[in-house]
């Protein structure tokens, strides 16, 4: 035991893990803070992975334009946002059964990538470091937090605003009642149906630029394997912080911590069987699941589709 | 329509043809749109990557039916997609989303490569046993979500998915001892792949006009067969039914949706993990377990799903089709062109027939909309 807290010590000491661990939130967090503000309108979309995956080979594509990280992030929105239009327009407007839309956008995105991946190849595609001065210099998270990628500071304005727009604004006041009462959101004017397109419009844009910043600021190059299951653990983040939004982001980070964990440890020469490493990420997802999802309560209308005259 | 709430589609046509004419030819037109419309995109991206359209159908029908042996081999390859399409349509019907086939299945192959080179029965014996206790592999896999899911209120759709992403590094640890999956031959290279089947624990062929058909095939369709019968003309599939329509209703009639939702769901489990040993016994892929094993039947057979619209009789022709593409994008090898876009088209055919009934119902319900405004 006291061999596994010496590791868990030594890992938790090196700034590395930290680095790779706030990478990976930032990805987490613009994934699963716009699949959040969905969700408070009622929509979960499992096509989130399909976005993020958009919104890497858009990236990849993007960049090829004249080399520029900004092309990369648009054309990544971009495409994040074609995805978001076929779950919206397909389950809110045609009332298409939205688990079912999301898996097919899954798979077809994952096919046209990986196809067009092997046709196109786009070459590497990396953003310039940005280091704050002084800031960097925090011993331990200062690299982590500050000497990131440039993308990646968007995260620190995107969180709070996110927070003005559904909490502070009448569209977010609408977004909310489509999430816990449709049918009264509805005779109070609220176009619901149009208010959860929006989310997952912004979802796409949000999404589409997480699924970038992989490519740009971490990978630096497309891979068909590029994000790998990492959307489904941000919807697993939204459900473990209970619908808020400072839960949703402290599970952010703790999914990113722990898959950072899981690929310092062999870097550090632990032996530790790759299948725990592996599995890490989703294990832990499920466990604080098991631990949270009794205590917590979801929009009430989550996953109900909102069809006038019909409950 | 499967899965949570799908709105009740109107049975009865309450006015008269409305501008498009009758809704059936309204409902064969947009059918015909959709796919055309699918596989209009499907030829104009293999145009954009620098292909050509007709030489890639040309090749999907001589992999998948033309060439010699290949109707068998595709009849062969839809076996394991329709158990797990089977499943998937038990569990929707139920009203619950599984949506971790790939790794019940895979869990199922794994299941059915440890007893299958460690049961010292005869043949006739030992593989129906095997290929049950691959059908208890995928169960337990789906019994975890369903524990899950009553015990810990955890929505069954992300623990089926997590669950999967477990599943493959899972039968990986199994690779690495030969106590488990790993394997025991003196086999120099034998890193993440298992035992060699014994040759009599293969499901046996039909020969039939020179084609090769896996007994897999039969069995996999008389299932289907069977439970069609089942969900349609018994009290078990009208439960189900009810369950899966309206989970208040049963309530009062005294069905419990609990209980009728987890067997859905361990079933749905059980015909993946099945799936899973059909394609390890059976002709469709290698006979030796190995990492990453399943290959995409469950998410395939999943789409069958889909694409059958939870219809039993339908999944049969649906699974067929889809593993025609899985046969004939083997040739597509001389066309230039990426096998991946066999992915792409399934995907886009799954989308493009998700439209036309949402459009019957809008329809419909606008024509009852104005029925009722004419009466007033």
């Amino acid at each position: 035991v006291s061999d596994f807290l010496g590791a868990l010590a030594d890992i938790f000491s090196a700034d590395a893990t930290y680095n790779s661990a706030f990478q990976l939130a930032v990805l987490f967090a613009f994934a699963a803070v716009g699949e959040w503000v969905s969700e408070r309108s009622g929509a979960l979309n499992i096509s989130v992975e399909a976005m993020l995956l958009a919104g890497a080979f858009g990236a990849a594509m993007g960049f090829q334009l004249g080399n520029l990280a900004i092309m990369g992030l648009l054309v990544g929105m971009a495409a994040g946002v074609g995805v978001a239009s076929v779950q919206a327009n397909l389950s809110h407007r045609l009332s298409a059964d939205q688990f079912v839309v999301g898996l097919a956008l899954n798979v077809l995105v994952f096919g046209l990538a990986a196809f067009l991946d092997s046709a196109w190849g786009p070459g590497p595609a990396r953003a310039a470091t940005f280091e704050i001065p002084l800031l960097v210099d925090i011993p331990l998270v200062g690299q982590a937090l500050f000497g990131r990628p440039w993308p990646a500071y968007f995260v620190y304005a995107f969180v709070p605003l996110m927070w003005w727009l559904v909490f502070r604004t009448r569209w977010g006041l609408e977004v909310r009642a489509s999430g816990e009462n449709p049918q009264s959101a509805d005779v109070s004017g609220v176009d619901v149906n149009a208010r959860r397109r929006q989310t997952i419009y912004l979802l796409g844009i949000t999404a589409g630029f997480g699924g970038a910043f992989v490519v740009l600021g971490q990978v630096g190059q497309f891979q068909p394997s590029i994000i790998g299951g990492r959307g489904f653990i941000a919807i697993a983040a939204v459900l473990f912080g209970g619908w808020t939004l400072r839960g949703t982001v402290l599970g952010c980070l703790i999914f990113g911590l722990v898959e950072a964990v899981a690929i310092a440890a062999p870097v550090k020469g632990y032996e530790v069987d790759p299948f725990f490493l592996d599995a890490a990420p989703y294990f832990v997802a499920i466990v604080v699941m098991m631990l949270f999802a009794r205590r917590v309560r979801e929009p009430a209308a989550l996953t109900r589709p909102f069809i006038r005259g019909l409950k | 329509m499967s899965a949570t709430a799908a709105p009740p589609v109107p049975s009865t046509q309450l006015t008269q043809p409305g501008r498009f004419g009758s809704t059936e030819r309204f409902a064969v037109g947009a059918y015909a749109i959709s796919i055309l419309s699918a596989l209009f995109l499907s030829g104009l991206l293999v145009a954009m990557t620098g292909g050509s359209a007709t030489s890639v159908f040309d090749a999907l029908l001589d992999g998948s039916l033309r060439s010699p042996g290949a109707w068998g081999l595709t009849a062969t390859t839809m076996a394991p997609l329709l158990l797990v399409a089977v499943g998937s349509i038990l569990s929707s019907r139920a009203g619950l989303v599984n949506i971790g086939q790939e790794g019940q299945l895979i869990l199922g192959s794994a299941f059915a490569a440890y007893l299958a080179v460690r049961l010292p029965l005869h043949a006739a014996v030992s593989l129906p046993v095997t290929l049950l206790f691959a059908g208890f592999g995928g169960l337990l896999w789906a019994g975890l979500a369903a524990l899950l899911k009553r015990r810990f209120a955890i929505p069954e759709v992300l623990s089926t998915l997590l669950l999967t992403f477990i599943a493959f590094p899972f039968t990986v640890l199994g690779l690495r001892f030969q106590s488990l999956l790993g394997d025991r031959s003196e086999r120099v290279n034998h890193v993440n792949t298992g035992e060699q089947l014994p040759e009599d624990m293969r499901l046996p062929n039909l020969a039939l006009f020179g084609n090769q058909i896996d007994s897999g095939a039969l069995l996999a369709v008389g299932v289907a067969v069977v439970l069609a019968v089942v969900l349609a003309r018994s009290v078990l599939g009208f439960k189900l039914d009810i369950v899966g329509k309206n989970p208040r209703t049963a309530q009062r009639f005294g069905i419990s949706a609990t209980r009728a939702g987890v067997l859905a769901l361990l079933a749905s489990g059980f015909f993946a993990g099945v799936a899973g040993g059909v394609l390890l016994t059976g002709g469709a892929a290698s006979d030796r377990f190995s990492a990453g094993y399943s290959n995409n039947f469950g998410w395939d057979g999943l789409l069958v799903a889909l694409l059958a619209r939870n219809r039993m009789a339908l999944a049969i022709p649906m699974a067929f089709v889809f593993a025609s593409l899985r046969t004939g994008s083997s040739f597509l090898a001389s066309t230039g062109v990426d096998r991946k876009i066999t992915d792409v088209v399934q995907a886009l055919l799954v989308l493009a027939l998700l439209i036309p009934p949402a459009l019957i119902f809008l329809r419909e319900r606008r024509q009852a909309l104005a029925a009722t405004r004419e009466r007033v």
